[in-house]
């Protein structure tokens, strides 16, 4: 049984002028201990998704389908039974470590009111394990850091308590929601490095949420590529960066900067806009900035597999060009 | 430096910089005193001038402008307000002393009523937002803030005092019925702006990232809101406090004469109409030290909850 699948899940916003389709009959599924990656461009739905399965849409936002977490559906449930899996069976890291953390309160009360609140430790063994795993994040000196408040840290290590908060109760799923994004590049490795190795420590699956490719290669063994809503392409790491399939996970490849290319190569951009979620196109929803469109794009392309695992969604078969 | 000394340091400054704004107040109200048309022996009955005289000489008042304010000054650098210029007998600061508990109990009952209450309902607001709850309460606070005291008051004395026989419609006796007229009616405008304030931080709070953080966390809906976001919520009625001392005190001296309740605000408007200048000078000043140091105790109870605000830091 997959630890986390989901089922045609639809996440939608009522805004003013109408209603926003965030995510579109998106089906995908995680194994215990797998890293998997949701890829795609701002306002694909990568982290409305997760929001959908925390239960932590906007008010305006509502949600459907199913997402069985152990063969339970998160979406069924009451408040209080997803209250006991919430921060204990699945964590979740935020993308903003600056807002993420209550600038109001000790780093300490942040941290062992997860503990003594699922596991019934008291203040004590609370505190003495959060400070263990403020040290398993490199938090230096963490005796003294736990007594102070988010301001009078740095971002990088914000992003580590931020870490060291949702591996508290040693989560069976842990989902980082663009972890390093707003942090410069040296601590983003060492925060992918650490999330490598808690992986391997305590067995967490995790879903990364990201637009770095740079970071899904070193973290993550699948890849779900999204682009307006839908689940465009999945397969292992190697299957998307060596042999994808979708136009979209191509181009998204190729926009990456790359060292060996010479200065003057340019970087390489996808043409044109994501369609307008409001108003979303019939057929598929790449067409009108594929390379490769043609009439048939007009319908809804099937999802394809190899039978290994990959599958994409598009006309083109496995050795189209 | 350790946290506790730079707060201590902080605390000395501030309190040293309220100095100047009190000396100002005690100015600018002796001179505005002495501006008014009239003085303290002025009557229907024209005094004969060699007994006015003799008065004037008596209080000082014969003397030069600049004289007399200094003069007053060196008094109440002593804590001594002088005797008053229409109570005969009677020295400002007997007449304060006996007169304060009751503004202070009316004033200290209304503001507790309008912060427990205000930030209460507020709350109760936010948490229905955009449900009939929320807009009657809302609609109701509306209603409190815009109708002034003195036509809420007849008409709550009509309806508890004078129908119902509730309640008695004026008077003093540190009975608790007597109290709660007064109170409530001068409790009532500062509650519903302390609502209306409590209900859009708190609304703004829930929104926030790290309330989401909270949720994600698993822990329920009741302690995200009490832990995570009353702090935060609570901070802009903080502030509001101080002015809100202010506003309870001009707010009082309408609701001492509407109750007849004897106060400090009855005296302060006699004492106005009278030309009493010592008495007058006397309740301003008890009443400026007042707001300015509940306005420092605000600055401090925010600065305490609010942890990024640093005391080692220069102004």
């Amino acid at each position: 049984m997959a630890l986390l699948e989901l089922k045609d899940l639809n996440v939608a916003f009522e805004i003013p002028d109408g209603e926003v389709h965030a995510v579109t009959k998106l089906s995908f599924s995680i194994d215990a201990g797998d890293a998997l990656a949701i890829v795609g461009e701002s306002g694909s739905g990568k982290t409305q998704t997760m929001m959908a399965v925390m239960n932590l849409l906007a008010e305006n936002g509502s949600a459907s389908g199913k997402a069985l977490f152990k063969g339970e559906d998160l979406m069924q449930m009451n408040a209080a039974d997803l209250n006991k899996r919430r921060g204990k069976e699945i964590a979740m890291i935020f993308q903003d470590p600056m807002t993420s953390l209550n600038p109001y309160l000790r780093i300490e009360q942040q941290m062992i009111e997860v503990v003594m609140h699922h596991q019934g430790l008291t203040r004590a063994e609370a505190r003495a394990h959060a400070i263990e795993m403020l040290r398993a994040v490199r938090i230096p000196d963490p005796e003294r850091r736990i007594r102070q408040y988010p301001h009078e840290y740095s971002g990088g290590m914000r992003q580590r308590v931020m870490v060291a908060m949702g591996l508290l109760c040693e989560p069976d799923l842990l989902i980082a929601d663009e972890p390093t994004t707003a942090l410069d590049v040296t601590v983003q490795a060492q925060i992918s490095q650490l999330m490598t190795e808690l992986r391997a420590k305590s067995n967490t699956a995790i879903i990364l949420i990201t637009h770095d490719l740079g970071v899904v290669a070193g973290l993550c063994d699948r890849v779900l590529v999204m682009y307006a809503g839908e689940a465009v392409e999945c397969g292992t790491v190697e299957q998307i960066f060596y042999q994808p399939k979708h136009p979209y996970t191509k181009g998204l490849l190729k926009s990456v900067p790359r060292l060996d290319q010479p200065d003057d190569s340019g970087l390489e951009a996808i043409p044109g806009n994501p369609p307008n979620l409001l108003l979303l196109p019939e057929g598929c929803r790449f067409r009108e900035r594929c390379p490769s469109a043609h009439d048939a794009c007009r319908d809804t392309p099937p999802m394809q597999l190899d039978g290994q695992g990959h599958a994409w969604r598009c006309f083109l078969g496995p050795t189209d060009e | 430096m350790t946290q506790d000394s730079g707060m201590l340091k902080h605390t000395l400054r501030r309190l040293l910089g309220l100095l100047p704004t009190l000396l100002m107040l005690i100015t600018v109200t002796f001179f505005m005193m002495r501006m008014a048309p009239g003085g303290p022996f002025d009557s229907e009955k024209l005094l004969p001038a060699e007994i006015e005289a003799n008065l004037n000489a008596k209080y000082h008042l014969d003397e030069p402008l600049l004289r007399q304010y200094f003069r007053y000054m060196g008094q109440i650098a002593v804590l001594d307000f002088g005797p008053s210029f229409q109570y005969k007998d009677w020295s400002v600061n007997e007449l304060i002393a006996q007169s304060y508990p009751v503004s202070l109990t009316v004033g200290g009952l209304a503001m507790l009523l309008a912060f427990v209450l205000g930030t209460t309902l507020g709350i109760a607001a936010a948490l229905r937002q955009n449900t009939r709850v929320d807009y009657s309460l809302m609609g109701i606070a509306m209603l409190g803030i815009s109708v002034p005291n003195f036509v809420i008051a007849p008409i709550l004395i009509l309806l508890l005092a004078v129908y119902a026989g509730w309640l008695p419609a004026g008077g003093w006796d540190w009975g608790i019925a007597s109290m709660v007229l007064p109170v409530v009616t001068l409790a009532l405008p500062v509650t519903a702006y302390i609502a209306r304030l409590t209900r859009g931080s708190m609304i703004e709070v829930l929104h926030s990232n790290f309330i989401r953080t909270a949720r994600a966390k698993g822990l329920p809906e009741s302690v995200v809101i009490r832990r995570h976001a009353l702090k935060p919520a609570i901070l802009p009625v903080i502030s509001f406090m101080g002015p809100a001392t202010a506003g309870l005190i001009s707010g009082s001296v309408v609701i001492e004469r509407i109750f007849s309740l004897p106060g400090l605000g009855s005296y302060f408007v006699t004492g106005a109409l009278n030309r009493d200048y010592t008495l007058v000078m006397g309740v301003v000043i008890f009443y400026g030290v007042l707001i300015i140091l509940l306005n420092f105790l605000v600055d401090l109870i925010y600065a305490w909850l609010n942890p990024k605000i640093r005391y080692d830091e220069k102004y």
